[in-house]
């Protein structure tokens, strides 16, 4: 098999690692254990008890305007050996909450495990004390302690909750939120399924992150290889085959560091369902049947299709947007995507093949139980490309726009005029200029872009020219309604760092530890520049606010919580902080905010 | 490290070598060259040049790998005029799949002043430019401060704390009080054990490990590395470095502490060490120290290690290293100048990232009057020995 391509290791164990337990795998074992990736028939538990045994496979359903959780350890079994997990509700995932719009909602959460715990409503607006972060928020729901949450919910759509203590999240305490319009729902469907897609490690998860912070690529079993170099010296000629791994070698960074963690310790999950559990909802040939895809993952980018089948976009982040109809699309931990699909045939995958290409989280749609649709191979490794480092190099990367932007070629180049006029001018677009922090020249950073990509049409590394119809976030237009007009009064330029040799992860090169609060004003607009000096993408999610990302032109075009911010890209979102508080801004990539790729902001 | 006894083996120095040569990107091919154009005296006199019907459309780069590396444009002189690209159209330019080399363009202190240039109307509506495979190679172009990785920052930097409003993490608005609360796991202090080298020496039937340990956060960090040979049972010498290791480069870390040198037969040594520690371009993991003793005693000591993927679990990884002093320690068979070279082939299978047990041959020989106490005491100058080992770390 090419070399390049992915490659289960041949022995048994390590398969099944990777791929989980089929249904009732391992049940004879561990009688008292639930089935994990079980039928989304389980049996439910509420309010359970410490060391129970953790349902997985489908969420439970809450709702009404009291909600009780309780968070506790559980047993579960996702590979074939019982391992502790944190629940709520002694379920993974967590139970779907489905609230209403516009309800004064009240959700007494319980923690009975030995440390403190948290939940954090992802996405919702809420005053800063409800928004559910330790030590910036409130101090944290204590062992034992019931922290009442009450808050009332002013939007609709698609969210999730979890933990933010911690690595609690990745251990299991993350669920559906979600809040039906008050009003009828404009997307209309026949069937509904929620797809909350996970990741799930046997290891302690700070081993895990022990491990990266002594051998940053101890996970990457696609590192470029002497039988890579001979296969592109048979092809291409020498002098290709070494210029292809020159630029690479003199800056001493990985072309297929395209994730910090893979299957290699993970076991990824749909709804709680190992690939080999295949997860299964049912439904009726010509229905339209709405998938609610959440990113609940702690570290893993997911590129979600259903061959033979085309999604229409109808919903990012909880907020509707107009209706576009693709093949794929990549989501990161922490975003969410609705879309609408109208079956024809028997069965179907929803395959989830990861960001750096070594598993997937799979499950099937079918008309009844007993039938399945093929499963696709994972797509080959590709490098990152040069437009992953060095953004736009001036003429090159990916400009698919006429437009080109010149205005930062040269030191001699007049300045953007716009930056220099009076007040009502000010801020009318994006400043251009790249303004690198003097803590990005030290050694927390390992590469700063002077010449980022602006554009926002490039479906990244790995999905570029692959035939298929990828969303990009230029596709994405959030309905007429959605948004207010808003104005910037001020710009906040912030560079997105790391330094992989290093596992250090930053915001303009200072972790957080080092770094002071952003300020913003209540009720005054801002614009937002994230930079991204790395060669991975970065879920940023903005807690307490919406992210309203513009477009490279300078037009508000679509309304998230959590913005994807491509290697070497630079982008622009407006936000109006309408809650005084502190809250927390960070990437969603859980290793990367605890290294430290996080910024605590203050409104007032 | 060091310590290595038998026959030259020039094969080895050779392997490495040229080994070394594939991975540092060593280019021949036919380019042409452009280096010796001297457009200095071009004079564009008057007229406003008008390239507005240029057609670029048909040009075609072949096979050739153009190099501009020598051009100067500092001369030219286009006069008042502004240059009108306006209707230039590159939509056919094919470049390729060669090597663009800019990496050697000057752009002298000349300001270019591109300012009334006008790119509005260019076309690269269907440009379907593929620079995946192309192998531009910016890296050597020097713009100034345009630069990707370390360097200095400019007076006019940002700073990252300009948008706090004077608040801190600690206090200011609705903090929650009692002081910072919120910790991460930047301020987490992590350790490691790495044993690199843990084998038998065939030619010595003698032990040789080569350790090393740190504990602290990620900027900061108390290192020790322990270098020793166990020879029947016995510790015949062992070299301990107690480090403070302090991140000050992106891939570089400098190194302050002190050395401890025992010899089974021999006298010990206490030496100041300060070194640097780190990864080169290409890959290279470089540890370089110098060390101060009592009565005047200096000592440099030089490794370098290069790890090439055969496949995701099969590597090998080649050393080198050097020791050299400034005084002779007769006791301790240590001469004055170069008193060592050494390098080695280590072929490992990587079980996991963390164990893999592996075989190699280590080569090492001493010179001057190292060498001469060597002779003395009957012992070889030269060795060489097949090596069986793991290597590990937790």
């Amino acid at each position: 098999m090419d070399d390049n391509k992915f490659k289960l290791p041949a022995s048994i164990s390590r398969r099944r690692f990777v791929q989980g337990l089929a249904v009732g795998g391992v049940i004879a074992g561990f009688p008292h254990v639930v089935r994990a990736g079980s039928s989304f028939k389980d049996v439910v538990r509420a309010g359970s008890s410490f060391k129970d045994n953790a349902a997985t496979g489908s969420a439970p359903e809450l709702s009404g305007k009291v909600i009780e959780l309780t968070i506790a350890e559980s047993l579960v079994n996702f590979t074939g050996v019982v391992r502790t997990a944190t629940t709520i509700n002694g379920s993974i995932p967590a139970p779907t909450l489905r609230l209403r719009e516009g309800d004064e909602v009240t959700i007494k959460v319980t923690n009975t495990l030995s440390v403190p715990s948290s939940i954090h409503w992802h996405g919702i607006i809420l005053p800063y004390q409800m928004d559910g972060v330790p030590g910036l928020s409130f101090k944290g729901i204590m062992p034992g302690e019931t922290f009442v949450y009450k808050f009332k919910l002013q939007q609709s759509g698609t969210y999730w909750y979890h933990s933010h203590s911690g690595f609690q999240e990745m251990t299991g305490m993350y669920g559906a939120l979600i809040i039906e319009p008050r009003e009828q729902d404009i997307i209309v469907a026949d069937r509904e399924y929620v797809v909350q897609l996970s990741d799930w490690t046997d290891d302690d998860p700070m081993k895990v992150f022990s491990k990266l912070k002594v051998q940053d690529d101890i996970y990457n079993y696609n590192q470029p290889t002497v039988r890579d170099f001979f296969r592109d010296l048979s092809e291409k000629g020498l002098s290709s085959a070494l210029s292809k791994r020159k630029m690479w070698q003199e800056m001493r960074m990985s072309p297929t560091d395209l994730g910090d963690v893979s299957s290699a310790v993970l076991t990824y999950l749909f709804n709680g369902s190992t690939p080999l559990a295949n997860w299964r909802g049912l439904f009726k040939k010509g229905e339209k049947v709405r998938l609610r895809f959440i990113n609940g993952a702690s570290n893993t980018f997911f590129d979600v299709r259903i061959p033979e089948l085309q999604m229409t976009v109808v919903q990012s982040d909880g907020q509707n947007v107009h209706p576009v109809t693709v093949d794929e699309f990549r989501f990161g931990p922490g975003e969410t995507y609705d879309v609408l699909v109208t079956p024809q045939s028997d069965a179907y995958t929803i395959f989830a093949q990861t960001i750096e290409r070594t598993g997937y989280a799979r499950g099937t749609l079918a008309v009844a139980d007993n039938i399945n649709a093929p499963v696709p191979a994972v797509d080959p490794v590709e490098w990152l490309a040069m437009a992953d480092m060095m953004g736009n190099m001036s003429h090159g990367g990916s400009m698919t726009e006429g437009a080109m932007d010149h205005s930062q070629h040269g030191a001699a180049m007049p300045m953007d005029l716009s930056q220099h006029a009076g007040p009502a001018a000010a801020y009318a677009k994006a400043s251009t200029q790249v303004r690198h922090a003097s803590t990005e020249y030290g050694p927390s950073v390992d590469m700063r872009v002077d010449t980022p990509r602006t554009n926002l049409d490039d479906p990244g590394i790995g999905l570029r020219n692959n035939g298929r119809k990828v969303l990009t976030l230029s596709d994405l237009h959030s309905l007429e309604n959605v948004i207010e007009p808003q104005r910037p009064e001020a710009e906040i330029e912030l560079h997105l760092t790391g330094n992989m040799e290093r596992y250090s992860w930053s915001i303009d090169g200072l972790e957080f530890g080092q770094s002071t609060p952003v300020h913003m004003k209540l009720n005054q607009c801002v614009r937002v520049i994230l930079q991204n000096d790395t060669m991975m993408p970065h879920p940023m999610h903005l807690h307490g606010m919406w992210s309203d990302l513009e477009s490279e032109s300078g037009e508000v075009q679509v309304r998230r919580h959590t913005i994807p911010v491509q290697p070497a890209q630079r982008i622009s979102f407006l936000t109006t902080p309408h809650d005084v508080g502190r809250w927390a801004w960070h990437c969603h990539l859980l290793f990367h905010m605890d290294a430290g790729m996080f910024r605590e902001v203050v409104v007032s | 490290m060091r310590i290595i006894k038998l026959v030259s083996s020039a094969p080895v120095i050779a392997l490495t070598a040229s080994l070394l040569l594939v991975n540092a990107g060593v280019m021949a091919d036919s380019q042409m060259d452009h280096s010796e154009m001297d457009h200095s005296k071009m004079k564009h006199g008057d007229k406003a040049m008008d390239h507005s019907a240029m057609d670029h459309s048909k040009m075609k780069h072949g096979d050739t790998a153009i190099d501009h590396s020598e051009m100067d444009h500092s001369k030219m002189n286009h006069d008042d005029k502004a240059m009108d690209h306006s209707q230039m159209d590159h939509s056919k330019m094919n470049h390729d799949d060669k090597a663009m080399d800019h990496s050697q363009m000057d752009h002298d202190d000349k300001a270019m002043d591109h300012s009334q240039m006008d790119h509005s109307k260019m076309n690269h509506g269907d440009m379907a430019m593929d620079h995946g495979d192309m192998a531009m190679d910016h890296s050597q172009m020097d713009h100034g401060d345009m630069k990707m990785q370390g360097g200095k920052a400019p007076a006019d930097a940002r700073d990252p704390h300009a948008y706090s409003g004077g608040y801190t993490l600690a206090d200011g608005p609705y903090a929650i009080g009692g002081g910072r609360q919120l910790k991460l796991l930047d301020e987490h202090r992590f350790y490691a054990i790495r044993a690199d080298t843990l084998e038998h020496q065939f030619a010595t039937d003698s032990l040789a490990f080569e350790l090393q340990g740190w504990y602290g956060t990620t900027f900061n960090r108390l290192a020790i590395k322990l270098d020793g040979e166990v020879s029947d049972g016995k510790l015949e010498e062992s070299q301990t470095d107690l480090l403070w290791s302090r991140a000050v480069y992106t891939f570089w870390d400098a190194q302050l502490g002190a050395r401890f040198d025992t010899y089974a037969e021999g006298e010990s040594r206490q030496w100041l060490a300060l070194g640097i520690q780190g990864l080169a371009p290409y890959w290279f993991e470089v540890d370089v120290t110098a060390y101060l003793g009592n009565s005047g005693r200096t000592a440099i000591a030089a490794e370098a290690e290069y790890e090439l993927l055969f496949t995701q679990r099969l590597i090998l990884q080649s050393s080198v290293g050097l020791t050299a002093y400034g005084k002779d320690d007769a006791i301790n068979g240590i001469g004055k100048g170069l008193a060592s070279l050494n390098a080695g082939m280590r072929l490992r299978y990587e079980f996991s990232r963390q164990f893999a047990p592996y075989i190699g041959v280590e080569w090492m020989a001493k010179y001057g009057n190292s060498a001469d106490y060597a002779r003395a005491n009957n012992e070889a100058t030269v060795t060489t020995s097949v090596v069986a080992g793991v290597r590990f770390w937790f």
